[in-house]
């Protein structure tokens, strides 16, 4: 007789085992997914989902060692899996205790460009009605100081920003030297088209550790045809703008984001090679938010959530591609929802995560003294909406604004965990709560899931991510390297 | 293959029958105040006085001549490769030595038990149930005798945290006396499960310490029955928890076999997901000694037929950003992209290439083999490159 045992006495317990908690959903004709609370997923079929919870699965099965592994089930004896499960909530939920990072400075809402979906900005040579006044960034310099949080970034919009630069050197000083006391990790961004940037500004981002954060839409004539400037040279100045930023800077300091027209909607290759061939590693596939002139100029309507799906996915399709030739790109919308499911990190994206980022993530100071809950607050208010609108930053205090029932309100009732509806969804640990957009459009915090479009456009975003990376084991490596990056 | 015990052909008058250790040394001009505890290397006629033991190899032994009352001892010639600082036991009793320490060798390692709470299918030391403190005992006296400069020593067993206080002072002693020599010890972590034990070997407080820890499978039952013990990998794991909630480094260590290759993907998922904070994952081939021999229809697997999934599991660990390391294995037998990840693993004594690899222009570059597995088994794709 062997002095080994058989592998049949390790496991003899197996069937004993016990469910941790998950969620189920349907996911295709085949197959089911369920996931649990820190986002691992299992694709299973049907009869695998009854067995599993009669716990009748087949314990020399390969589902059951991935269950298993993946903390979906445990037997009574073992006490890791409830280790991990709470080690790996506590990381992804790690940034609460932290409190507000990005505070937004809305400097001024003046701007050299009369884009025809912008949300908030104004063609005036009026200062003194639109731009934020010394007095109000001390106020507000005050409250970012205030926040707990050892890593503080102030971002700097606008309406274009660089109009008002004084300001903003008054701002980046003032920071500085607080912070000599406050020993916060503390970056600036600024928000700009770029068109306006020139040596001067350059020698100060760089002495201070500026970064850039700044838009491209597409070639040439979709840019300029989205972003109106008076010369027509938005695109222009943007190329010549962004290679005298990066010259001055360096390449990582500069990064763009995009915004999807009715005009992108069929050209969502040309726009990757526009950033392919201006030296970016990625692009980020924004849908058009509801707000402001997009609603009232009609143009948010001219097109569905349908067909930017279609967009999105035929982008999507076209960045494989091009990875699997050998070109190093990515999505990165994509990137931080892979990040979600298939890391134990939380990527901290602020319009996707749950509790929601309003005030306690990111925080906006506007031009006028104002305090919104987040950039698209703002806009809203600009409609007539001041449901986000927090305080004033001269007559308001810190407890005033951050204990305000406005925002404590929006954050519980839109809770995922809790809300009806998400909290039993299974993509609920890969989505998040989005107060601002529901109440824009269902005039609540919380929105009807079936008839939201954010629902809509994520949990098609969620199975086809999953989709992509289970059909295809490049793919999943692929997204793999996106998710860890 | 470099032989690093056996018996030996003569010993004369050795004041102890109990086994003693010697550091090498061939210095003729070594200051007498040295010489008390080192044993010279004769090879010639003229021998200096003074030293505490001297050795010299069968094929000297005719031009080597000592005076009466010296100690010596006449190795067998494939001991001849013994140098200085070098440290060996003899053992007069058993006419027997065995090398301790190896200058050349990039890692010593110390075995210090033979006693383990595991029986591994593959365990290349099988474990004895006796008393052996004897050998802890000699770790101690091992340790003053190992030059200053040594980077790095390992200790293994058995189940070297067996020993449990007495281990973590062989540990504090080590640092005390190889202040910038790294540890690395072959664990099975179980110890570590036991908070105040992970603390207080925390406390040492050594710049540069690190555990090995073998895991097998995510699913504990398929570790449990590898590593031959119930309840194993649960407490593995909380040992490796509570040794990173320390600070303190901690390596994974896969051994690849028929039955840990189906769950490895796997497993290198659940360590992405859940141990992404450890400080090297090694992915090892396996070793032809011991168990593995009288197990082998149920452990082996060509390394040629898995090097897809092996690939597979190194793009998933380096993914996650994991520092990842391929041990074991031979070019030949490698995918193209293990290439960043592949190490000569193998120690320089047990190492050597198979007939096979006569004419291979990569052999330079290649880990080569176990002899064991040139005596018992290795893979059939083995071709010079």
């Amino acid at each position: 007789m062997s002095k080994f045992k058989e592998l049949e006495s390790y496991a003899t317990e197996d069937s004993s085992y016990e469910l941790l908690p998950f969620k189920f959903d349907r996911f295709n004709d085949e197959s089911y997914i369920i996931t649990n609370i820190v986002g691992e997923y299992l694709l299973i079929e049907h009869e695998d989902l009854e067995a599993l919870v009669h716990r009748k699965l087949d314990v020399t099965s390969r589902l059951y060692s991935q269950l298993r592994s993946k903390h979906f089930i445990r037997l009574p004896k073992e006490k890791s899996p409830i280790e991990f499960l709470a080690l790996k909530l506590r990381t992804k939920l790690s940034r609460l205790s932290q409190f507000t990072n990005l505070h937004i400075f809305v400097v001024t809402l003046r701007c050299d460009h009369s884009c025809p979906y912008c949300q908030v900005s104004r063609q005036s040579e009026d200062k003194s009605s639109f731009d934020m006044t010394r007095d109000m960034a001390d106020k507000s310099l005050d409250f970012v100081f205030r926040s707990p949080s050892p890593a503080i970034k102030i971002e700097f919009q606008g309406g274009e920003p660089l109009l008002n630069f004084e300001l903003i050197k008054y701002i980046v000083d003032s920071a500085e030297s607080r912070n000599r006391v406050a020993g916060r990790d503390l970056a600036f961004v600024i928000a700009t088209t770029l068109s306006l940037i020139n040596d001067e500004i350059l020698d100060f981002c760089k002495l201070h550790k500026i970064q850039i954060s700044t838009s491209l839409d597409g070639p040439e004539a979709l840019h300029n045809s989205n972003r109106p400037r008076p010369s027509k040279d938005s695109h222009q100045r943007f190329v010549a703008g962004l290679e005298k930023a990066r010259d001055r800077l360096g390449y990582d300091q500069i990064s763009a984001l995009m915004t999807t027209t009715e005009l992108s909607l069929d050209k969502v290759k040309e726009i990757i090679d526009e950033y392919l061939r201006l030296g970016f590693k990625g692009v980020f596939l924004r849908p058009l938010s509801p707000y402001g002139f997009a609603i009232k100029t009609k143009r948010f309507m001219a097109y569905n959530t349908e067909r930017w799906l279609q967009f999105y996915k035929s982008g999507l399709d076209y960045i494989i591609e091009l990875n699997r030739n050998g070109v190093e790109f990515s999505e990165y919308y994509s990137s931080l929802i892979l990040k979600k499911i298939l890391t134990a990190q939380e990527p901290g994206y602020v319009d996707l995560m749950s509790p929601a980022g309003i005030g306690i993530a990111a925080i906006v100071f506007n031009y006028d003294g104002k305090v919104y809950a987040s950039d698209e607050s703002r806009m809203l208010a600009e409609m007539g909406d001041r449901t986000f609108e927090l305080g004033n930053i001269l007559s308001d205090s810190y407890e005033d604004i951050i204990l305000s029932d406005k925002l404590l309100d929006a954050l519980e009732e839109s809770f995922t965990l809790s809300a009806p509806m998400c909290s039993e969804c299974a993509f609920e640990p890969y989505c998040g709560s989005e107060p601002v957009y529901h109440h824009a459009i269902h005039k609540d915090f919380l929105g009807r899931k079936p008839e939201s479009e954010f629902c809509k456009k994520n949990m098609s975003i969620f199975k086809h991510l999953i989709t992509l990376m289970e059909s295809n084991s490049d793919t999943k490596k692929l997204f793999l390297g996106w998710a860890n990056r | 293959m470099i032989k690093l015990g056996g018996r030996v052909i003569q010993v004369h008058e050795i004041g102890s029958e109990r086994a003693t250790l010697f550091v090498m040394s061939s210095n003729p001009n070594l200051p007498q105040v040295l010489r008390a505890d080192k044993a010279f290397i004769a090879k010639s006629r003229a021998i200096p006085k003074g030293f505490a033991h001297y050795i010299t190899f069968e094929s000297f032994v005719d031009e080597v001549s000592f005076s009466e009352g010296e100690s010596f001892t006449v190795l067998p010639d494939e001991f001849n490769y013994l140098n200085d600082d070098d440290v060996v036991r003899i053992t007069p009793n058993k006419e027997h030595i065995r090398v301790l320490y190896r200058k050349k060798a990039t890692n010593n390692t110390i075995m210090i038990t033979e006693q383990c709470n595991h029986y591994c299918l593959m365990c290349s030391q099988p474990p004895k149930n006796q008393d052996d403190s004897y050998l802890l005992s000699e770790a101690f006296n091992l340790i003053k005798l190992i030059p200053k400069y040594t980077k790095e020593i390992g200790f293994s067993g058995g189940e070297p945290t067996l020993f449990g206080e007495r281990f973590l002072e062989l540990l504090d002693f080590t640092k005390s006396h190889l202040p910038q020599t790294g540890i690395h010890i072959l664990s099975n972590g179980r110890a570590f499960k036991d908070v105040s034990f992970a603390k207080r070997y925390a406390n040492i407080n050594h710049f540069d310490m690190m555990v090995g820890i073998p895991i097998y499978s995510s699913n504990s039952s398929i570790h449990d029955y590898i590593v031959q013990s119930a309840g194993a990998l649960d407490e593995t794991l909380a040992g490796v928890l509570n040794l990173k909630r320390l600070n303190q480094k901690v390596e994974i260590r896969v051994v690849i076999h028929k039955q840990s290759i189906e769950g490895l993907l796997d497993l290198c998922e659940f360590i992405g997901r859940n141990l992404l904070f450890v400080d090297h994952v090694a992915l090892m081939g396996l070793e032809m000694m011991g168990f593995t021999r009288a197990n082998l229809d149920s452990l082996w697997i060509d390394p040629y037929e898995y090097k897809d999934i092996l690939s597979d599991a190194v793009s998933i660990l380096n993914s996650y950003k994991l520092t990842t390391s391929v041990y074991n294995h031979q070019l030949c037998t490698v995918n193209k992209d293990i290439l960043p990840f592949y190490r000569k693993s193998i120690s320089d004594w047990k190492n050597e290439f198979a007939p096979e690899c006569d004419g291979c222009k990569s052999a330079n570059d290649c880990g080569g083999f176990f002899s064991s597995s040139l005596q018992h088994r290795y893979s059939d794709h083995i071709k010079a490159l």
